[in-house]
């Protein structure tokens, strides 16, 4: 559906996108990671057909940026990370516009803008003028302006940015609905942690350059095979880091008294964790619980830039 | 059939511009103006004769005079309303969503600059009555007055143009309305110094007028709105031209085709431009 093939943007003597390279299947949900600056605005400038690219090729379903950027419009609704309203229109009026700009028919319109204002929760704004709805509304509308001639793809550069958590989690309700029927959607977001339970795939950029791709989980896998593995006494927390500092895989032990519990980096197997656990019952040491700590997204982004920045 | 003539960006320009107060004051403006003139010039002419009437060739003076005035307003509100034509949508954030539809540049521009002609085209039509004050009392022919209201109608259109070249190709507004207004002093003003510097130059070499040729005397006369204003109104002073440039062309023959290039120049300009950060301009 989407295939970007070693995408470059210079400008001057900085280089923004680095031979960019990235291959989506239809109706994924990407979520693009990256601290700003890094490129996901180029590269979403360059998909939206706003930017050429310096050297290199973008397709959406065959259609090429730099060839056809007239016919991929049409298969693109694009957000902005900034975007402004008109003034003095109306919502209608505000999504007719842009139907028309699309080459809807005015009698498709008319049943196509309820339609969208009901899927974005605004059914109820029809009649306010645009610059009179709230931060949170005028991104739901730009979402629906987006959708408003049923593009396959959608790209949507920090949509919720600035937003309430309510508006946020209305946001998100939107776009899992979206997700359900079927679009493929190309999503930045500097609150990791949304993206993680929101994506099929994820992928990191930093300094112009994919250093990461694929889901959440097989992320984390890239990360150095360390796992964080928390334990759990009910006392002699002396005793049990002095029996963990003697396990060569084990290193980078915290001890957290007030909570009676002991952190760890663990190197081994699954099955080297199996004949640790057993080990400690057999030395009669009071452990009630053993986890391994979840990393979340922006733990694995920390990781893999701070990788990148020693490369 | 309609849907294929249907431009979004003209309508919607068109709900915006009458919506707003600015363009209300403008009318309410330019009318102003135009009355307080007409008003003036009759209490004036009716003054002075002390006899209370009003001969045809005071008439046509007026209706002189209220030719140029309407032009020199007419230049006046033009750059206002053109010159931020795309550079305010980049300064509210609202181009780029507009530059991802499936809208052409073309459709774009020709949307903008339309809008902005359509809005002038109001105010020069409510101004008619005004100034069709001029027939009760004779002395101007209906197509004397339609060949000047085409000839604005042309102005205003390359006005436009320049307006939104400069718009499109600037960043911020007000650097493009200082460059239309620039535009404007040279083809209103500096043409006109230009003139008469010329025919200065070309006296001192030639004892007798219109004993030779002076295509640059013809030309800065040809390319001066108020030149071709004078010249619609009053057939001597295209005959006074002729005899001090030596070139029997009519003025707006010349002006027709240099004001349809400028046209022409500044609207492939802004195409070309819109998107200028893409290689293809579709």
């Amino acid at each position: 559906m989407i295939e970007i093939r070693d995408l470059t943007k210079r400008y001057g003597s900085f280089t923004a996108l680095d031979h960019l390279n990235l291959s989506l299947e239809e109706g994924v949900v990407f979520g693009f990671v990256g601290a700003n600056g890094a490129g996901k605005s180029t590269t979403f400038s360059i998909l939206a057909t706003l930017l050429s690219p310096t050297s290199g090729d973008a397709f959406i379903n065959g259609k090429s940026v730099i060839k056809e950027p007239k016919e991929l419009r049409k298969l693109i609704g694009y957000m902005p990370d900034f975007f402004g309203v008109y003034d003095q229109l109306k919502v209608d009026e505000y999504l007719d516009f842009y139907g028309a700009s699309y080459g809807i028919g005015a009698a498709e319109r008319k049943v196509l803008i309820p339609q969208l204002l009901e899927l974005v929760n605004l059914t109820n704004k029809r009649y306010d003028y645009v610059d009179l709805l709230s931060r949170g509304m005028k991104q739901r509308l730009c979402l629906a302006r987006a959708l408003i001639h049923d593009p396959k793809v959608l790209i949507l550069d920090e949509p919720a940015s600035g937003l309430d958590p309510r508006a946020r989690v209305e946001m998100r309700d939107i776009l899992r609905n979206l997700k359900s029927m079927g679009k493929t959607i190309l999503i930045s977001s500097h609150i990791l942690p949304e993206l993680a339970e929101m994506c099929d795939e994820i992928g990191v950029i930093d300094n112009g350059k994919l250093i990461a791709h694929g889901n959440v989980a097989s992320i984390q896998a890239q990360l150095q095979g360390e796992k964080r593995i928390v334990v759990k006494v009910t006392d002699c927390l002396n005793e049990v880091r002095a029996f963990l500092e003697e396990d060569p895989l084990i290193s980078s032990i915290d001890v957290i008294e007030n909570r009676l519990e002991i952190a760890f980096n663990y190197r081994g197997t699954d099955a080297d964790q199996v004949a640790l656990l057993k080990k400690a019952i057999l030395a009669n040491l009071p452990i009630y619980a053993l986890s391994e700590e979840e990393k979340d997204l922006e733990d694995v982004f920390m990781a893999i830039t701070k990788g990148a920045d020693n490369q | 059939m309609m849907e294929r003539f249907y431009n979004p960006v003209f309508v919607k320009e068109l709900k915006l511009r009458f919506r707003s107060f600015k363009s209300f004051s403008g009318l309410m403006f330019y009318l102003a103006v135009i009355c307080i003139f007409i008003a003036g010039f009759l209490l004036i002419t009716t003054g002075f004769t002390g006899k209370g009437f009003f001969k045809p060739e005071t008439s046509f003076m007026m209706f002189a005079v209220l030719t140029i005035l309407q032009m020199a307003l007419v230049l006046f509100i033009t750059p206002s309303l053109t010159a931020g034509a795309i550079s305010s949508e980049r300064e509210k954030q609202t181009l780029n969503i507009l530059l991802t539809t499936t809208q052409s540049s073309t459709q774009i521009i020709v949307g903008k600059l339309l809008s902005s002609v359509a809005f002038l085209v109001l105010m020069l039509i409510a101004g008619l009555p005004l100034y069709s004050l001029v027939f009760l009392f004779g002395g101007v022919s209906p197509s004397q007055l339609i060949s000047i209201f085409l000839f604005y109608l042309l102005t205003v259109v390359a006005i436009g143009s320049i307006g939104v070249m400069f718009s499109t190709i600037t960043k911020r507004t007000i650097v493009a309305m200082i460059s239309t207004y620039g535009s404007i002093i040279f083809l209103g003003g500096i043409t006109a110094f230009f003139f008469f510097l010329t025919v200065a130059f070309h006296q001192m070499g030639n004892t007798a007028l219109g004993t030779t040729t002076s295509y640059m005397a013809y030309f800065w006369a040809s390319i001066n709105p108020g030149a071709l204003m004078l010249t619609l109104t009053s057939s001597s002073m295209g005959d006074a031209l002729a005899q001090v440039s030596g070139v029997e062309l009519p003025v707006w023959i010349s002006y027709l085709i240099v004001y349809s290039l400028i046209i022409v120049f500044c609207l492939t300009i802004a195409i070309k431009k819109l998107r200028a950060n893409m290689k293809s301009n579709r």
